[in-house]
């Protein structure tokens, strides 16, 4: 079968087993969840129990009472036509809280993703390039110590010492009390409150850097590389035509893994700086016994994921040709 | 040529056993003697079997590793951790709030040397007092994951056709999921209160990985002469896959179930400081939590309330940095002969391991 038909087929169905699992546990959540819904709206509302169950029904996409199989065509249904469920805590629909949220949290992984790719790569290369001198011994060093310490506490020391002692760096927020829009002071704004998350992914993502130095020695070693030598090409062009090419291989695998955990860490970092993106949404919703949102996060985030994964990987056979070829054989 | 009938002959054979299933060599890796060794004596007894286990999985590799200062310092962090936490728990009273004076920095007392929190609670005991719980969690987490990874991965690559097919369609979902926010909606869903169970949780997705490379080194292995020469001889897969096959993988498992303890390790304590995982017994997370919250954030007299969970999380994950690189040595001879001073070989091959696996899959 066409490589690019399966990919896209196993794509698809990646994000419908999300939009299941995502009923399934909806249907699952513990009783007193559905129970603290209904109590609130019999409390704080004068509905009638029909009413009440039709509300509920709104707010999560399911009707606790339907069968399992009529539930779950009204679930997919709406959840195809992008309705999510409506927010209990803030009264809105989890759409419009989504939409709103997700520009800030895509901002900061995709900063993050790209300047720790190009750090790791400059980085790796220069320690391949200068293997056992000083660079070499002293990132090498940094990246085992970094590679032990989880981000959310980088995330912390960070605050700590960037924000609260010497007040460099906003302590939390998305941005600063300026006129939203394309204005320079909003978007310094921006990027001034977003410095330190992506700071933080990208000083514990260093371990990729190491990956790129191992992969980039071993080229370094290989006898075609001799031969480069050999013909008198110079540094420059053995650096980015030798080494270089081929150690981008491994870096864009670990690139591509990298696209989920740092959508999973960016959850917890958003917490920390009280960032109000989609992990910390999810988060607040936990907080608050606010499921539909927490179940609407959830989706979005993976889903999302999912969507960069597959990009990922349609770019690849670009960059590395064996894949497709090599796919066949197996 | 694939045999692909499937008994699961997992006891020692009674057939005639062929005297060498490895047709290389020099074994290439410790646990190549295991074969060599079991295939030409079949006339052990238990006991001898198991020393004979013993040496080849305990000594052996300990001759190895004593030589190199990753492993002795890996493994005495980790033994240190064990230890503390077995006798902590034993013999140290658990603490409370008010048990000392509030805000004592630390090392500053001897009832409390590592200070006290804002509300008295004694930070050492509360430290050491989550280190079993925390070990539980790391090694359900790493035993589930490679079980999951092993058996999953070794059946596919091994019978190949439809099984193969549906379970890498399974393992290729997984892989394609973010695991934080899936846990997260699990741990709400289905509040695990023990600890086995939420180090099962936070690895629900991470054996995915595993799974995909042992596939592709089952697919690698599977063509091989010794393993071909056992099939011609009429072995059944059970004995094949457990004898030819597994042995090989023991690295890559080996490091996959370390680094799988560190991903434990690493979510956890990140999931209980944002507070999503149910609350029970305190732990460095929880720690950390508090402190968060609790003003350590600015004020400077309870940093330390910070510093300990976050020390007591850096150096275990140190320790099993170091013994994931030097088991890598362990196995790997080449990696031994090539690099003997280079420190980064076994995170550079473990993500080759999922490098590999990524691209190999993408079909």
């Amino acid at each position: 079968m066409n490589w690019y038909l399966q990919r896209t087929l196993q794509m698809l169905l990646t994000v419908y087993v999300v939009i299941t699992l995502t009923f399934v546990l909806t249907r699952m959540l513990p009783g007193s969840a559905i129970g603290v819904l209904r109590s609130r709206l019999e409390e704080e509302t004068d509905m009638s129990p029909a009413e009440v169950e039709a509300a509920i029904q709104q707010f999560i996409n399911i009707h606790p009472d339907d069968p399992i199989h009529i539930a779950y065509r009204d679930y997919m249904l709406a959840t195809l036509q992008g309705d999510l469920g409506q927010s209990i805590w803030y009264g809105r629909s989890v759409n419009e809280i989504v939409a709103e949220a997700i520009p800030w949290t895509l901002f900061i992984v995709s900063w993050s993703l790209f300047i720790g790719f190009f750090v790791g790569i400059i980085l790796g290369s220069l320690m391949a390039y200068y293997e056992g001198g000083k660079i070499d011994v002293g990132l090498t060093t940094y990246g085992m110590v970094a590679g032990s310490i989880p981000y959310y506490i980088f995330a912390v020391f960070l605050l700590i010492f960037l924000s609260y002692r010497t007040g460099i760096f906003p302590t939390s927020g998305r941005v600063g009390n300026v006129e939203h829009g394309f204005n320079l002071e909003f978007m310094g704004s921006v990027i001034y409150h977003a410095a330190l998350p992506t700071i933080s992914m990208i000083l514990a993502g260093s371990i990729a850097s190491l990956s790129m130095r191992g992969n980039s020695i071993r080229v370094l070693g290989s006898d075609y590389l001799r031969v480069a030598r050999l013909r008198g090409l110079s540094n420059n062009t053995i650096i980015s035509q030798y080494v270089l090419r081929n150690a981008v291989l491994p870096m864009y695998t670990s690139f591509m893994i990298k696209i989920g955990q740092m959508f999973g860490g960016v959850i917890i970092l958003e917490m920390i700086f009280g960032y109000h993106g989609m992990g910390w949404f999810m988060v607040e919703s936990v907080d608050t016994r606010d499921y539909p949102l927490m179940m609407g996060c959830f989706m979005v985030i993976t889903i999302a994921v999912v969507i960069a994964l597959f990009i990922a990987d349609l770019t690849y056979p670009k960059i590395d040709p064996r894949v497709t070829t090599e796919n066949e054989e197996l | 040529m694939t045999s692909r009938d499937s008994h699961e002959t997992n006891g020692e054979p009674s057939t005639d056993r062929p005297t060498v299933a490895d047709g290389s060599g020099a074994p290439a890796n410790p646990l190549d003697v295991l074969e060599s060794e079991g295939d030409v004596d079949t006339s052990l007894g238990t006991s001898d079997k198991i020393k004979k286990y013993l040496r080849i999985y305990i000594y052996e590799p300990w001759l190895v590793m004593r030589r190199d200062w990753r492993a002795l310092v890996g493994l005495t962090i980790i033994s240190s951790y064990i230890i503390v936490g077995i006798l902590g728990w034993l013999f140290l009273e658990p603490t409370r709030m008010g048990h000392g004076p509030n805000q004592l920095p630390w090392f500053r007392s001897l009832a409390h040397p590592l200070g006290t929190n804002l509300y008295g609670v004694d930070l050492m005991r509360e430290t050491i007092h989550a280190i079993p719980m925390i070990l539980k969690m790391m090694f359900a987490g790493g035993m589930f994951t490679i079980v999951m990874g092993t058996v999953v991965g070794t059946v596919a690559g091994y019978k190949g056709g439809t099984v193969d097919k549906v379970l890498s369609t399974i393992t290729d979902v997984f892989i394609n999921l973010p695991g934080l926010p899936l846990v997260i909606v699990l741990a709400v869903v289905f509040t695990p209160e023990s600890a086995y169970a939420l180090g099962i949780l936070l690895t629900i997705e991470y054996w995915a990985g595993l799974a995909r490379a042992i596939r592709s080194q089952v697919l690698q292995i599977r063509y091989d002469e010794y393993t071909e020469a056992s099939r011609t001889i009429g072995l059944p897969t059970g004995t094949i896959l457990l004898k030819d096959v597994l042995p090989h993988l023991a690295p890559y498992i080996t490091i996959r179930f370390v680094s799988a303890m560190r991903t434990v390790l690493f979510s956890a304590v990140g999931l209980y400081f944002i507070g999503v995982l149910p609350e029970g017994d305190t732990n460095w997370g929880i720690m950390l939590s508090n402190a968060y919250n609790n003003g350590a954030m600015y004020r400077p007299q309870l940093l330390h309330w910070i510093l300990i969970p976050s020390i007591a999380i850096v150096v275990l994950s140190i320790g099993m940095i170091l013994l994931s690189q030097s088991l890598d040595r362990v196995f790997n001879p080449r990696v031994r002969e090539k690099h003997k001073s280079d420190g980064e070989e076994s995170l550079e091959e473990e993500d080759e391991v999922g490098g590999k696996g990524k691209g190999m899959t993408l079909g």
